[in-house]
């Protein structure tokens, strides 16, 4: 009977429920660790704190397990927990060029403040299946571990600081050096994008962005349908402090409240003329939560797309920010699973009502454009 | 789920601060009818486009004294619809109903129960898609002010010219409608037939589009008039002659029905709390 075999409910439902529990656990040999998740699968974790626009790396493992791995759907689940929680403060600006780097590199100079420095990135691996992986065994893990930490720096704090390599454009006046002031930033989870969007506002959207969304569309722009077209300034990644206004001190008085990884890119664009009739680079910049390089560099392009005219996609706002977000493309697409009889009632009564009064002219020459809401 | 969801979160699931912003651009919506507020849509545990908009107007109106009925394509029973229920049942100790007259608080996708809304019922209405101009004009900047200047000469040019190609208006559901002859609203996709219900009803009527972050109202005793020329005037779903199979009932909205074995079509109320309640004073059960 059609479309009823899709109702019957609280049963079906129920069952359903059940049946992605067993298909979640049904050839498992051992339960998935929510630590093992969170530290083996970091980049992904990284990357749905990213879209999930909420830093917490152990709900994200714990979302990861819950949707079997899918990251639109982890990212989900992070967002809805997410605006259940209070807003209670905006942070102070926080400042990368004072982050503790893990990695920074740059294409635009051959040497940087500090050399540059590679850090955890599989850029330079071959892609052959390791196939020891199959056999990791603790002990010789345990093994690798104390050896390396011997050895090397990591994740101590032995890391530094390094200066920035804008600064150093900047110094040369090679780059705008616009004073930006300290304001409360437009809130996209608290107030509804309105167009032209506000630049915080702009680049929290691209912030939380779907990183396979942001990928392709930076991509079209790189390859014919737009401008930008960039060199990285720099990339860098490592943590940083983040502070908060304390309520009821002076102006200047913060309190630390924890620190963030995140992943910083700054590109240079061409160059051109501006209102004090000076010639300078155009900069695009990205920041993201963790480890997150290519949606940095993705979020860089576009948003210097954004900042300038002209026709491609990538240079039209509405059509950036509101197709990027993975939890409202995700959702929408997905409701086409949903029952659609009452829609398609009333188009089957158009047709049929177009039909007969088209009786006499044969040739329907178009479809009727239906929207099956 | 239901221990988890109770002890983790905030009554109604979202926090009491979301809940005021959320009453604050209702009671913006009603002041002005069929304009459509902008407001902060939360992500909810439900998908984006499978009525987050909707959900999170319940989830900030419903106290302990109301009941929920909760409605998909006019099932009580349709799998979404149920799935809502569920959560707003998890998160409060609200109680459900599927007989729309005991219901305080609608929730809906698609169908306007078939017995009028009386004055103490609010109906909330899931809305993929708000802007009626987004027919005519892709840009929401443009449609905000051809809203503003009232220039909506776009949409009738395009109520024109589906005439003149097909000799009819070919809006199926979410047919445009002019309230209380300042805005154009989308009524959701209702059938035409449900929107005649909006004109001059007792009861209130919340839109909440949750991605695309708007709310608007038809505040009760208001006009809504369907787009319509003189000489082509607004037409209903047809279902003449036609009655429901289970419940026998005329003059309602019916699903069209294939029966997989004869193939044959037969109709069925699409209302299914109302068709329960025929079956049972008729008292037959077919």
């Amino acid at each position: 009977m059609g479309y009823v075999a899709v109702t019957g409910g609280q049963k079906a439902i129920e069952h359903a429920n059940d049946l992605t529990k067993y298909y979640r656990l049904k050839n498992a040999d051992g339960v998935l660790n929510i630590k093992e998740i969170e530290a083996q699968f970091r980049l992904l974790i990284d990357r749905v704190m990213g879209e999930g626009g909420l830093y917490a790396p152990e709900y994200a493992a714990l979302a990861l397990k819950q949707a079997e791995g899918d990251p639109a759907e982890a990212a989900f689940l992070l967002r809805a927990y997410r605006s259940t929680l209070p807003r209670n403060h905006y942070s102070l600006t926080v400042e990368p060029s004072e982050m503790r780097v893990l990695r920074k590199i740059s294409s635009s100079f051959k040497d940087i403040p500090g050399g540059q420095i590679l850090g955890p990135t599989y850029d330079y691996t071959h892609r052959l299946l390791n196939f020891d992986l199959k056999n990791e065994e603790t002990d010789v893990i345990k093994e690798f571990l104390a050896d390396f930490e011997l050895s090397s720096k990591v994740d101590g704090e032995d890391i530094t600081t390094y200066g920035k390599v804008t600064d150093l454009l900047q110094q040369e006046g090679l780059v705008g050096n616009h004073s930006c002031e300290e304001v409360e930033p437009f809130d996209v989870t608290r107030d509804k994008l309105i167009f032209p969007a506000s630049r915080s506002a702009r680049l929290q959207i691209l912030s939380r962005g779907e990183t396979g969304a942001m990928t392709s569309f930076a991509y079209s722009s790189m390859r014919g349908y737009g401008v930008v077209h960039p060199t990285i300034g720099e990339l860098r990644v490592g943590y940083t402090d983040v502070y908060i206004p304390y309520p009821y001190g002076e102006e200047d008085d913060s309190i630390y409240i924890g620190e963030i990884m995140v992943t910083e890119v700054e590109t240079i664009n061409s160059f051109a003329q501006n209102e004090q009739g000076n010639v300078e680079f155009l900069l695009g910049y990205g920041l993201t939560f963790g480890q997150n390089e290519v949606k940095a560099i993705a979020m860089a392009i576009l948003e210097r797309s954004l900042e300038t005219e002209g026709t491609s996609p990538t240079q039209d706002e509405e059509f950036v920010l509101l197709h990027i977000d993975s939890v409202e493309a995700h959702g929408f697409v997905s409701h086409l699973k949903l029952p659609h009889y009452i829609t398609f009632q009333s188009k089957l009564d158009r047709i049929r009502e177009a039909k007969n009064t088209k009786q006499n002219n044969k040739t329907i020459e178009q479809a009727v454009t239906f929207n099956p809401f | 789920m239901k221990m988890e969801v109770a002890h983790t979160y905030n009554y109604a699931f979202l926090d009491e601060g979301s809940k005021r912003e959320i009453r604050r651009s209702v009671l913006k919506a009603v002041a002005i009818p069929g304009y459509q507020v902008p407001f902060a849509s939360r992500e909810m545990p439900i998908g984006r486009g499978w009525g987050t908009g909707g959900l999170q107007i319940t989830l900030s109106l419903i106290g302990e004294k109301d009941t929920l009925k909760v409605i998909d394509q006019g099932h009580d029973d349709s799998v979404n619809a149920v799935s809502i229920k569920r959560l707003v049942e998890t998160c409060s100790n609200v109680r459900a109903t599927e007989n729309s007259e005991e219901a305080t608080i609608i929730q809906t996708r698609h169908r306007i129960p078939e017995i009028p809304l009386r004055q103490d019922q609010i109906l909330v209405l899931q809305v993929p898609l708000p802007e009626p101009l987004r027919r005519v004009e892709a840009k929401e900047k443009d449609t905000k002010r051809l809203h503003a200047e009232m220039d909506y000469s776009s949409i009738w040019l395009r109520l024109y010219e589906d005439i003149v190609k097909w000799g009819k208006i070919t809006i199926g559901a979410d047919y445009p409608s002019m309230v209380n002859g300042r805005y154009i609203f989308n009524p959701s996709p209702i059938p035409r037939y449900d929107l005649l219900k909006l004109h001059q009803a007792n009861g209130l009527f919340l839109f909440g589009a949750g991605r695309e972050k708007k709310i608007y109202a038809i505040p009760p005793y208001t006009d809504v008039k369907p787009l319509e020329f003189d000489d082509y005037p607004f037409e209903v779903e047809n279902f003449d002659g036609l009655t429901c199979q289970s419940c026998g009932s005329k003059d309602v909205f019916l699903d069209e029905i294939y029966d997989a074995e004869t193939g044959k079509k037969r109709y069925q109320c699409s209302d299914t709390g109302y068709c329960q309640t025929k079956q049972n004073e008729r008292g037959s059960f077919v």
